[in-house]
């Protein structure tokens, strides 16, 4: 059962992947789509057996690397953190599979796509059952790999490819620091074994170390550097860069990578390393400092981008960045319930954007939308579904874990958790306030698109919206289901030993034994309906005030709009200079300095003293047989006489 | 089946793989007829030679007992007894692999070249049949003059096969290579002299327990390093490589970054390291700096590469700086990812260099821009270009990963600084490989003469599906190899730390010990 769930997948891959011209695009996805239904069945009795009865268990495959005490096997780790990936991941994965059987039934390479997709669930099921640091890389890098794929996966386009690119070094960034972190880890409990390490971890509480010339607190240091690998998978602020080029992919790519599964790698990372994060609280302050800075962030840019699927990207850099708050207040049970509903409800408004773009002939502008709501109501409903649950409106999903999120950082009652409920609630506005707007650009008003496309608006075929219907169902009930065993009273039982916070600064456990007051406990959803409310005004009511705001304010808006110039700054910092490097090195350096006065200059030189002893006998062999000559002579007196 | 084995392993079975392409290469002489006749006798002769060495040398594998540190198949006869010079062979954990590695390559460079090489096609086999004989001779070889002769005849073939079948520059570039290492070799030979006159023996395994003064082994340790640096190649001394890969044909190319770098790597392993420990420690920093100065300004210089074979090769100088780094931080994992390092990239950069020669034996340019939307028209291709160019880029589960991951895993046990600035090079190493991936392979197909290109045929394949194979199984399941070196680098470590501890080496005698008392 453990074995099927997490390898199934990579049958379908190489099914798919290499048999696929041979038998053909109708088969692939039948192959694919089983595969990896089965696995997500076959999850569904694990996590019965391992999250509600408490059975962990891990499978070992075989050793891996072995190299004097360094040890890292393949092995298949369930425990309830596990399980809930496991879960969330195969079963999201399965309604994206069959609803990309619909969504790329035009496409030319069907069987690549599908082989690409199954290989990535194969690759992030890899990561999260792993039982130790180096297997977990492997799943992590894996992820990154198909990413790549998946975004160029119409590399045909310069845009995709270079997106591709962006996503992959992007990322690599992020890896290098995890890459520290674990050398790290290693020095430190000469293990990457999550047993031994989280047995051990106690013991170097108080450890310092000397990394890079700094004395400091070893494990701040040590998940500073894993931290910095989840930035870069999580798209947080400074890594954030590659996710909403990211979008070049095809929509189902963006609903199973950028919303579901891999971004949320990080986050799962953070909460796979909670017992060595409780150690480090001031990693966790930076964990949670930039995870609230991001999910504001990103919020400002989500409400000037005019390309649907820009605007849920920037939404779910957001959504991370609100995991990582919750995380860094040790409340990661909250953490990763966000993240399930999140997968739920995001992947459902990706896959809706993606309903959208079909019915509008393959339009990604918003402004040029409108007045669709009567044509495609599936997709409008499913859409407003995804909107609920993202705002967190009750009973939606996101209202309970989002909720949880906010009030979590404010029970901390810490400096950088006060910053965090402070930015946290403005971004909880801004979320409503970008998600309706989207929603009333896109299906509201006077259709903006041309006659051509107006007349070909079709509600998408049944094998797209039936996936659809079924993420709504999560987005409505995956919340209210998962509140009590992931940050209710039932929480210690449902987690075990797999995410169990030092009492002295259990968040969820505060927010529970003081109920927060009235006007606290209500204000996130204050703010979304007034963000709702400033949405329906500038983009129903008024639809001419967006115009003059952006009138009045065009600075702001163009700063926005161009995403705090990140691009343009990195540009300048890293990508020109890494070039104009290379080529300083290439012709100055290697040609103008190394070559002119190594064997260049010596050949030349020997032929000169040639010359002018007038015994030039032919050609090159003799200058060069006459350079050594000289050379060895040199040396050889220098040596004898150096030893005298 | 086990008789065969027992007799094969009852032969002086190193002997035997050592100088069996030679007697092929000697057949060949032999062979009279028209040219067309010759050329193809020379290849199949060619080719089943190197296959049944391939074969035989399995038996090594087979037979290796991977228990102890000693060496192994080892043949002894006396050469010149008044001098205690002998003809000494015999592998240990740390060789055992590259005579694996060298015997598997030939093979498919003999393939690489059956249609590339059209002219005097009885010289070049014959000449990458001498290679062989001194690629493996070398590895085997455990008496230091026997080791001089077949480090420096391999120096001959490649040569002529550079000048004679290059293209290009190519008298120019095999000049360049000649002088370079040669210029190294003499000091290699002057210090191996010395160590004679020192000594009395020139048997590898004796001066390994010899006691050489620390003055005496700063100046040995400098005329080894003079020579190994260059065939490393370590910065600054690279720049021969990229203008011998260029102008080399492809399997020149092949063995070139497959083996003959690897060289340098095995001589710091099997010389610097065991015979001068107290100046390998002393010099450490040194190399430490070279190699990130390599993995950092050479990765930067194949960014901007326009040739594909130049980019390769500049690629290749930052992953060997991985090996120097690995060797010198000297413990367990950090040499044992040294040597898994070379023999992944001696598998990986040889396929890419036959990937630039498929395309190359079609349009005959190395240009990346000539290039340009080949998934489109060559999906096999793309596929295995994708796999070599991910295991070079050092991604887990392919051969890349695991030497990288092994070296970075030890240095940091040594020093955090030159771990850090060696693992920046996973960032470079990405950008450039992915970028050279997108320009030649993705994108739209436009050129007339690009559209034209037929995809992998089954030669090409055959070539192909062997090194995949490898790199995967490299990636996965690395123990098999793991094993093979692991006491024999144990008993490395443990002799070069306790020779050290004995001499009383301190922090501070390090070159430049109080300077680079920050990068600890």
């Amino acid at each position: 059962m453990l074995f099927a769930s997490v390898f199934l997948p990579l049958l379908g891959a190489f099914v798919a992947g290499f048999f696929g011209r041979m038998i053909g695009d109708r088969a692939s996805q039948i192959v694919t789509c089983v595969c990896v239904g089965l696995a997500g069945l076959a999850s569904i009795p694990t996590f019965y057996d391992v999250a509600i009865q408490g059975n962990v268990q891990t499978l070992n495959l075989v050793t891996w690397l072995q190299s004097g005490t360094f040890e890292a096997s393949w092995a298949l780790r369930f425990d309830t953190l596990s399980a809930v990936m496991v879960m969330t991941v195969t079963i999201v994965s399965t309604l994206i599979h069959v609803y990309s059987v619909g969504y790329m039934s035009h496409d030319d390479s069907v069987p690549r796509f599908m082989a690409y997709l199954s290989l990535f669930t194969f690759a992030m099921l890899m990561l999260v059952t792993a039982d130790n640091l180096v297997q977990l890389f492997f799943g992590w890098e894996g992820v990154g790999l198909v990413s790549y794929l998946l975004i160029g996966f119409w590399y045909k386009k310069p845009s995709a490819c270079a997106a591709a690119i962006k996503a992959f070094v992007v990322n690599r960034v992020g890896d290098f620091g995890f890459l520290l972190g674990i050398f790290a880890i290693y020095f430190l409990y000469d293990s990457v074994a999550f047993d031994v390490i989280f047995d051990a971890v106690a013991t170097k509480a108080d450890a310092r170390v000397t990394f890079f010339g700094i004395e400091a607190h070893a494990l701040t240091i040590t998940c500073l550097l894993l931290f910095v690998g989840a930035m870069g998978k999580s798209g947080q602020l400074l890594l954030h860069t590659w996710l909403p080029d990211a979008m070049e992919g095809p929509t189902p790519v963006s609903a199973l990578i950028h919303a579901a599964t891999m971004v949320t790698a990080g986050v799962f990372l953070v909460a796979r390393m909670s017992p060595v994060f409780e150690y480090a609280p001031d990693a966790l302050a930076v964990v949670t400092f930039v995870g609230a800075t991001t999910a504001f962030f990103a919020a400002t840019i989500g409400c000037v981008q005019n390309d649907i699927k820009r605007i849920i990207a920037f939404s779910t850099v957001s959504q991370l960045g609100y995991m990582f708050a919750a995380c860094g207040v040790s409340a990661y049970q909250a953490g990763i319930f966000h993240l399930m509903t999140h997968a739920w409800f995001k992947a459902l408004l990706f896959l809706g954007a993606g309903s959208v773009i079909h019915a509008m002939s393959e339009e990604q502008d918003i402004r040029k939308m409108g007045g669709i709501y009567r044509l495609i109501p599936v997709t409008f409903a499913v859409m407003v579904i995804g909107n609920l649950a993202l705002t967190g409106v009750p009973p939606f999903a996101g209202y309970f874990s989002k909720d949880m999120v906010i009030e979590a950082t404010h029970a901390a009652g810490t400096g950088v958790g006060n910053y965090a409920f402070g930015l946290l609630i403005i971004a909880a506005f801004l979320t409503s306030f970008y998600s309706w707007r989207l929603a009333f650009l896109a299906f509201f008003g006077k259709p903006r698109a041309d006659h051509h496309t107006m007349e070909h608006v079709h509600e998408s075929p049944l094998i797209m919206t039936i996936p659809l219907g079924l993420l709504a169902v999560g987005a409505v009930f995956a919340g209210f289901i998962g509140y009590s065993a992931f940050v209710g009273e039932g929480r210690p039982e449902f987690w075990g030993q797999a995410i169990a916070p030092l009492a002295a600064h259990d968040s969820i456990a505060t927010v529970h034994a003081h109920h927060p007051p009235f006007l606290l406990k209500w204000l996130p959803l204050f703010v979304t309906i007034a963000g709702f409310g400033l949405a329906y005004l500038m983009y129903v009511k008024k639809p001419e005030y967006p115009a003059r705001l952006v009138a009045a304010f065009p600075g702001v808006y163009k700063f926005l709009l161009n995403k705090w110039y990140f691009d343009e700054l990195y540009n300048v910092i890293f990508v020109r200079p890494a070039f104009a490097l290379g080529r300083i090195f290439w012709k100055r350096g290697d040609e103008g300095i190394v070559d002119r006065f190594g064997p260049d200059g010596i050949s030349a030189l020997a032929g000169r003293a040639a010359k002018r002893l007038g015994a030039v006998q032919s050609g090159y062999l003799y200058h060069y047989a006459f350079a050594m000559i000289v050379g060895i002579a040199v040396i050889v007196s220098w040596f004898v006489m150096g030893r005298d | 089946m086990t008789a065969l084995s027992n007799f094969i392993t009852g032969l002086p079975i190193l002997s035997v793989i050592t100088f069996l392409p030679l007697v092929g290469a000697l057949f060949l002489l032999f062979v009279r007829g028209e040219a067309e006749v010759v050329a193809r006798q020379a290849r199949f002769v060619a080719l089943w030679t190197t296959l049944l060495t391939f074969v035989i040398s399995l038996f090594i594998w087979i037979g290796f007992e991977p228990g102890t540190a000693d060496f192994q198949f080892v043949e002894r006869l006396d050469w010149l007894p008044q001098y205690r010079i002998g003809y000494h062979m015999g592998v240990d954990g740390i060789s055992m692999l590259f005579v694996i590695l060298s015997t598997f390559l030939m093979p498919i460079c003999i393939l690489a070249s059956w249609e590339a090489i059209e002219k005097q096609v009885r010289e070049y086999m014959i000449s990458f049949l001498i290679l062989e004989t001194m690629m493996v001779g070398m590895f085997c070889a455990l008496d230091m003059v026997l080791f001089y002769v077949f480090f420096e005849g391999v120096l001959i073939p490649m040569f002529l096969i550079i000048g004679v079948w290059g293209g290009g520059r190519r008298v120019y570039s095999a000049f360049k290579f000649f002088l370079y290492t040669l210029t190294g070799s003499v000091l290699l030979l002057v210090a191996m002299l010395a160590m004679y006159f020192q000594v009395g023996t020139t048997d590898i395994p004796s001066l390994m327990q010899a006691d050489f003064s620390r003055d005496m082994q700063y100046w040995l340790w400098l005329g080894m390093f003079a020579s190994f640096a260059v065939k490393v190649p370590m910065w600054p001394v690279h720049t021969w490589l990229p203008d011998a890969h260029v102008d080399a044909p492809t399997a020149g190319s092949v063995i070139l970054a497959g083996v003959l770098l690897k060289m340098g790597g095995y001589g710091f392993l099997r010389f610097s390291l065991p015979m001068l420990p107290e100046a390998s420690e002393y010099f450490a920093p040194l190399v430490y700096t070279l190699s990130i100065i390599a993995i950092i300004y050479t990765s930067l210089v194949a960014l901007v590469q326009s040739d594909m074979k130049k980019l390769i090769a500049y690629s290749s100088v930052a992953h060997m700086g991985y090996v120097t780094v690995g060797v010198f931080a000297a413990n367990q994992q950090a040499i044992e990812g040294a040597i898994f390092q070379m023999l992944s990239h001696g598998v990986v950069s040889g396929a890419l260099f036959l990937c630039v020669g498929v395309v190359y034996d079609r349009l005959h340019t190395r240009e990346i821009d000539r290039y340009g939307g080949l998934a489109n028209n060559m999906p096999k291709y793309a596929f295995a270009f994708m796999v070599f160019m991910l295991a070079s880029v050092g991604l887990p589960g392919t051969a890349g990963f695991v030497g990288e991951f092994l070296v970075l895993t030890g240095v940091f046990q040594v020093n955090t600084w030159v771990a850090l600035f060696a693992a920046s090079g996973v960032i470079l190493g990405a950008t450039y490989m992915l970028f050279l991936y997108r320009r030649v392979v993705y994108g739209e197909l436009t050129k007339a003469d690009v559209k034209e290109m037929l995809d992998l045929d089954r030669r090409e394949i055959a070539i192909f599906a062997p090194i995949i194979v490898v790199v995967m199984w490299m990636g996965v399941y690395p123990l098999p190899f793991l094993d093979v070196m692991s006491e024999s680098v144990q008993a490395l470590v443990s002799n070069y730390q306790a020779d050290l501890k004995a001499s009383g080496a301190t922090e501070v005698t390090r070159l430049g010990g109080q300077l680079l008392a920050f990068l600890r």
